[in-house]
């Protein structure tokens, strides 16, 4: 590794994890600060005993300065103890464990939809004449504004009369299971992604196919084919892999939308349940996993692209 | 009388008609579809045929009809008077998360541009950060802390979208800044303040409207999907994405139509208004890379 790369990666890291840490602590506040009294709710009924109350503020340390509250919640976060829920009598802990491994497999489900149609259909439309780029256009601007809801939407009303190709409800499961079931949520949370990457990847490989370096290629006499893979693809592949990149963090968020509209036992169907109830230990444990996890990707990202293009960890400044 | 007078006497013709001369027919139409949109919010009361919150059980899943033109959703209510009424809070939030964020976007971006050091470095870190919350967990956070309804998700996505508004203006402003006229304006002791008011906002001001547009579109989708999660409006209040949730449950039972018909309305709306921001800014040259 050399020292750019050291450099690199360092600075990569420590704008990781001051975001983070910056993260946690707004949503600690925004949580902290907001009306109610959790003492209250704890207590779990409308008009407790101020004797009942003034134990539980111990127990739970309500009276601490909110830093000191603040440090003790990250330990929690830190060491897996990410509290109780009041609203389900449960550990959050055990809660997002139940479901976590639903939302991991939507996000790669349709994540992997995205990059591979997304991609293919974006270099179909450069390369392969006027007929399909007429169609991908019109499809993929469509597509484009197309939301979760409104995919999911009409994909139900498609399925669930006649076609029964897919189950429409629920989470299934065993693996094929689970996968039969998220495939509609998948196509419905990664369309208008797709659409994204197809057309920023039509505006790249046409940039590049009209290059200099490309016409020095043709008249080399190589075969299309090679210069395609060799100097079309490869050249375009930054835009496409930061714009596919922008787009899988953003799945985690979208994740809430398609699993409530299926009804998927997952994450983002207890993220809009948890806030729906106030419930806000849990609001507050799954929207720092889902910032954490945005924020993750993207540094992955800028970390492949800069493996494709070392200049980039020459870089200064804005990391 | 010679050529030249001619044509300094020739009466320009009022704005609004040379831009319709120049708009393409899509974008004609897309117009005029919006400019109905928009009237029928206004004036729902009047051209609404039906209650849009009044429930009638014998019209329960009524097919289209004289008194029903659309029809009618699970317990009988008009869709069309749902749909016309359901314009007016459907438009409202986007145009209220507009109306808040281009002002602070524009404050935070002319600031950081202008002051340089350490005031652009505090402001671009908060930019950065604010980054990493997607607009929608902010809004389901907001809902947690104050409850359903209007405001909370408003308020949220003007703090989500604000930060992309004020990055994309500050290295505009940054660049006209940097021009040389700010500079002759300065060496006439022209204050700072006037300058960024009476020169820099106006040449900002094509980047700010394509940016409003786009912020429009995007906030309408994310409220109606925060409505459709229930964390929004709520029922029976008539709005598009209260709409396309209420109309889920009737897709099994073999009735879409209420889901189908405000999912197209949200769909419509955001269509025609990306329509038009993409050509003002082809007007004013502002290319995708810069949104």
């Amino acid at each position: 590794m050399t020292l750019a790369w050291a450099g690199f990666l360092g600075r990569k890291v420590g704008v990781l994890v001051v975001t983070l840490l910056i993260a946690s602590l707004a949503i600690f506040l925004c949580l902290y600060l907001a009306p109610g009294d959790p003492a209250t709710v704890i207590a779990g009924g409308t008009k407790p005993n101020p004797a009942v109350l003034a134990h539980i503020r111990l127990e739970y340390h309500l009276d601490d300065p909110w830093w000191q509250q603040y440090l003790r919640w990250l330990k929690g976060v830190v060491t897996g103890d990410m509290g109780t829920s009041f609203v389900y009598h449960t550990s959050v802990a055990s809660l997002l464990r139940a479901r976590a491994f639903s939302t991991a497999l939507l996000v790669m489900y349709a994540g992997a939809i995205i990059v591979g149609v997304g991609v293919a259909a974006g270099v179909m439309s450069s390369l392969r004449g006027r007929f399909a780029r007429t169609i991908i256009n019109v499809a993929t601007t469509i597509a484009m504004g197309a939301p979760t809801f409104v995919v999911a939407v009409v994909l139900i009303t498609i399925f669930s009369t006649g076609l029964s190709w897919f189950p429409i409800y629920g989470s299934g499961s065993g693996l094929l299971g689970r996968l039969d079931h998220l495939t509609l949520p998948a196509i419905a949370l990664s369309l208008s992604f797709l659409a994204y990457v197809a057309s920023i990847t039509r505006a790249a490989v046409d940039e590049e196919k009209s290059a200099e370096h490309v016409d020095t290629a043709r008249s080399r006499g190589l075969r299309e084919r090679l210069i395609t893979r060799r100097h079309v693809l490869r050249n375009a592949a930054a835009p496409i892999l930061t714009v596919s990149g922008i787009s899988v963090a953003g799945l985690f968020s979208g994740t809430a939308v398609a699993e409530q509209a299926f009804g998927v036992q997952g994450l983002g169907s207890l993220l809009v349940d948890a806030a729906a109830k106030k419930d806000l230990a849990v609001v507050q444990m799954i929207s720092l996993l889902m910032v954490a996890a945005f924020v993750i990707v993207n540094v992955l990202v800028d970390t492949i692209n800069a493996v494709l293009d070392p200049r980039l960890t020459m870089e200064r400044g804005r990391a | 009388m010679t050529e030249l007078s001619k044509v300094a006497v020739r009466k320009r013709q009022p704005l609004l008609l040379r831009r319709f001369a120049t708009m393409t027919p899509l974008i004609r139409i897309a117009s005029a579809v919006l400019l109905l949109i928009v009237l029928a919010a206004v004036l729902a009361p009047l051209i609404a045929p039906h209650d849009p919150t009044t429930p009638n059980a014998l019209d329960s899943f009524g097919g289209p009809s004289g008194s029903h033109l659309l029809g009618a959703d699970a317990s009988g209510r008009d869709l069309l008077s749902r749909l016309i009424y359901g314009a007016r809070l459907s438009l409202a939030g986007p145009a209220v998360v507009v109306l808040l964020m281009v002002p602070v976007g524009v404050l935070l971006a002319l600031l950081a541009a202008w002051r340089g050091g350490i005031t652009d470095g505090v402001i671009s870190r908060v930019i950065d950060i604010l980054f990493a919350f997607p607009g929608l967990i902010l809004a389901i956070v907001a809902v947690a802390m104050f409850g359903a309804g209007f405001w909370a998700p408003v308020i949220a996505l003007t703090v989500s979208y604000v930060p992309v508004l004020a990055r994309v203006l500050r290295s505009v402003a940054l660049k006209e800044r940097n021009l040389p006229y700010v500079a002759a304006l300065q060496v006439q002791g022209v204050s700072a303040i006037r300058i960024a008011v009476r020169h820099l906002i106006p040449n900002l001001l094509p980047m700010i409207t394509v940016q409003a547009g786009v912020a429009f579109g995007y906030a309408m989708l994310d409220l109606a999907a925060i409505s459709y999660l229930g964390l929004g409006l709520q029922p029976p209040t008539a709005d598009w994405g209260v709409m396309v949730s209420e109309g889920q449950s009737s897709v099994i039972e073999g009735f879409p139509q209420e889901s189908l018909y405000a999912a197209v309305m949200v769909l419509v709306t955001v269509v025609c208004i990306n329509l038009i921001g993409g050509w003002f800014a082809e007007r004013h040259d502002i290319s995708e890379a810069d949104l």
